[in-house]
């Protein structure tokens, strides 16, 4: 997750008070008859932004890019794009274009076609359109196959018609709606890194909708976490996975530990927590004073957590436990451990040898460890 | 080839050589024969009792007499155009009054689907004969229209529809109605929303997003429901003779009269052969056009 920021090192409008973003939405909610799809959701978006709205299915995400594409209009609030009000503008005048989950290629069209079947609309020269339509299709290396019909290309090919039919208009935003979510893994992985590639070179906005979270953590600069038509947190993706602002963006956003306790001791930067009868307190540093009594959990990443035979002396938590289960995951293991009032921890081991020499094995005694800044507490 | 398979396929294959080859043959020997006066009306006969002699007699007996007589008399081949031509005015017709129909079921909302198509198919309840009769029944002199417009004062005068190429039209399209609507009815309701959207995204309006999404897509539908409207059209008989009147000329009813009227089975047989030759063009595009469609959904 690191990369992002060395490869994005100073780019964070967000935290500039004084840029203008793109794209403003101030209380806008959205009812479908009595049914609320998106409550009351204030969001800015920057120029140049590859942002990705995360969340489960049924959470508003496509409700959302619809409003922005211009297909849905808000019930109440303001959507502007660059400083103008759009509620209202017809989606074919406005400068967004939109990637559909389903592709929506018009199969009576050769792949060239389509591609230009959004230029042929605008006031652009003929001459120039056949130059811009052969531009698109060697951005997504396409170009041997103008000639084809949606049905006799491949669905990632597919997928990149789709993507190239919706910036061959040079939108001022791309919304792309689940774009890779028909593709088999090692080709959304690749396509991923081919989408950042793509937008880094043309500098278009994109909002990338998915419900697949390692997805937006790689290609997003920001990730906005939805539920039930909220947004529960917007943020980078070091961030939102490093410090989680709730239970719910720990829990969606990768592997966690949860553990649920009381401030017994808080002083300082540090505050201790009673989380079990038996059980050690555990050291940990909010990122805020807490009163003592108060309830907390405290969220630590699986990669966090040491295992080892021996009780570790200089660790700032270190709790005993039995192996429960191990899951092989080739590069990592993922060890279940099981502390003695019945909680289980999970500990997440590098591979760095070879499976037969595996320091520890299921009923084994171990102790797992973690250092008072690995988890963050949360009082949500 | 194994047995299942020759049975599937000789099913089909005996269903027509029976219904459709074999008749096909005894009109086209008795289109080959002589008008005579007896029971059937012509000569020769097929007298299986005089054997092979019997057989080559016969075949000498046969000539083309009827037919060079088609290309003598204008009446028929004028028929035969005529024919052509209000079939092809009413596909044109029934398509212009089908596409809307068709377009508003696909449009709207899922619950009230099949009450629509219902109401398209549920004609086909009644007989058509009752159906077209009642149209005399509505179009005459002193029928309900004539009525209602006079009582309206749109006109003064009772229109004159019956026994006029109006009235056969408007039978037709009102019976062949749902040949149109359903196949183009097929297609609106498969058309993916998507692809309007996708239109609309890319900057078209909803009318030429229309124009260059929904109609070429729908393209196999149109050609199905103008196929299936045109070519039993061609041959149509019931609707000119009840609603055209003598001046509406159609190469069914000259058949009808030629066979009823005059008794000339072997002229009338001419004119029917000579009606298939010319409907085999058409069904010959309507079958390469379904298989083509087959092969691209597939
Ligand atoms: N046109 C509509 N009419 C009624 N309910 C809708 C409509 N569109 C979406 N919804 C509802 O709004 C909620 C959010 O939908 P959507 O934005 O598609 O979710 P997501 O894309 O996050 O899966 C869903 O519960 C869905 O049933
Ligand atoms: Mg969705």
């Amino acid at each position: 997750m690191t990369f992002e920021a060395v490869k994005r090192p100073v780019f964070a409008p967000w935290k500039d008070p004084d840029a203008i973003p793109l794209i403003r939405f101030e209380g806008v909610t959205k009812k479908f008859g009595e049914f609320v799809a998106i409550e009351n959701l204030s969001l800015s978006i920057y120029e140049r932004e590859f942002f990705a709205l995360l969340g489960p299915s049924g959470c508003g995400k496509t409700t959302l890019m619809r409003m922005l594409a211009g297909f849905e209009t808000p019930t109440t609030g303001i959507i502007t794009l660059d400083g103008r009000d759009i509620i209202g503008v017809p989606p074919n005048k406005r400068p967004v274009n939109m990637m559909f989950q389903s592709y929506a290629l018009f199969p009576h069209l050769t792949v060239a076609e389509n591609i230009a079947f959004g230029l042929k609309r605008s006031d652009m020269p003929k001459d120039q359109i056949a130059a811009r339509v052969d531009e698109m299709l060697a951005l997504v290396q396409l170009s041997k196959f103008g000639g084809r019909k949606p049905h006799q290309i491949s669905g990632g090919q597919r997928q990149r018609v789709a993507l190239a039919r919706a910036l061959a208009k040079a939108p001022k935003l791309l919304l792309l709606d689940e774009p890779l979510a028909a593709l088999d893994r090692k080709l959304r992985e690749e396509t991923q890194f081919e989408l950042m590639d793509i937008q880094e070179k043309l500098g278009t906005t994109f909002v990338i909708v998915t419900h697949d979270q390692e997805e937006a953590m790689t290609v997003a600069s920001r990730v906005a976490v939805m539920n039930h038509g909220e947004l529960v947190q917007v943020e980078t993706p070091e961030r939102i996975y490093e410090h989680p602002a709730n239970r719910y963006v720990a829990d969606f956003i990768g592997d966690v530990n949860l553990i649920e306790g009381t401030i017994s001791a808080s002083e300082g930067e540090t505050c201790q927590i009673s989380w079990a009868e038996g059980q050690p307190l555990l050291n940990a540093t909010p990122s805020e004073l807490l009163a003592v009594g108060a309830s907390c959990c405290l969220a630590i990443r699986p990669e966090k957590v040491s295992i080892s035979s021996e009780e570790p002396t200089d660790a700032a938590n270190a709790v005993a436990g039995r192996v429960l289960d191990i899951g092989y995951l080739g590069n990592i293991s993922t060890y279940h451990v099981q502390l003695s009032n019945g909680k289980v921890i999970k500990a997440q081991v590098a591979n760095h040898r070879r499976l037969a020499r595996r320091a520890f094995t299921w009923e084994d005694p171990v102790w797992v460890s973690f250092t008072a800044t690995a988890g963050v507490v949360l009082t949500e | 080839m194994n047995f299942r398979r020759l049975f599937l396929i000789a099913v089909p294959y005996s269903w027509l050589l029976l219904l459709f080859l074999v008749p096909f043959g005894i009109v086209l020997k008795i289109s080959l024969s002589d008008p005579a006066l007896a029971i059937p009306p012509y000569v020769p006969k097929f007298e299986l009792a005089q054997g092979w002699a019997g057989i080559k007699a016969m075949f000498a007996a046969f000539d083309l007499e009827n037919f060079v007589y088609l290309t003598e008399d204008n009446l028929y081949w004028k028929a035969y155009i005529s024919s052509v031509q209000i079939a092809l005015l009413s596909m044109v017709l029934t398509l212009l009054v089908g596409y809307p129909i068709a377009y508003g079921m696909a449009n709207a909302s899922e619950e009230w689907r099949p009450t629509l198509m219902m109401l398209v198919i549920l004609p086909f309840w009644s007989s058509f004969l009752i159906r077209v009769y009642a149209w005399i029944g509505i179009l005459g002199q002193n029928g309900y229209l004539n009525q209602l417009l006079q009582a309206l004062g749109i006109i003064d005068e009772p229109l004159v529809i019956l026994n006029t190429p109006i009235a056969v039209y408007i039978g037709i399209v009102y019976t062949y109605l749902p040949f149109m609507v359903l196949p183009i009815y097929a297609t609106l309701e498969k058309l993916d929303g998507d692809l309007l959207e996708a239109a609309e995204d890319l900057g078209c309006s909803r009318i030429k997003a229309f124009w260059l999404i929904t109609v070429p897509l729908s393209r196999p539908g149109v050609i199905a429901g103008c196929f299936l409207v045109f070519i039993p059209v061609v041959g149509e008989f019931v609707i000119p003779s009840l609603l055209g009147g003598s001046r509406t000329l159609m190469i069914g009813k000259i058949l009808w009269d030629e066979f009823f009227s005059n008794r000339d089975w072997p002229l009338a047989s001419a004119v029917a052969v000579i009606l298939l030759l010319i409907l085999i063009i058409p069904i010959v595009l309507f079958q390469r056009q379904q298989q083509r469609q087959q092969e691209a959904e597939r």
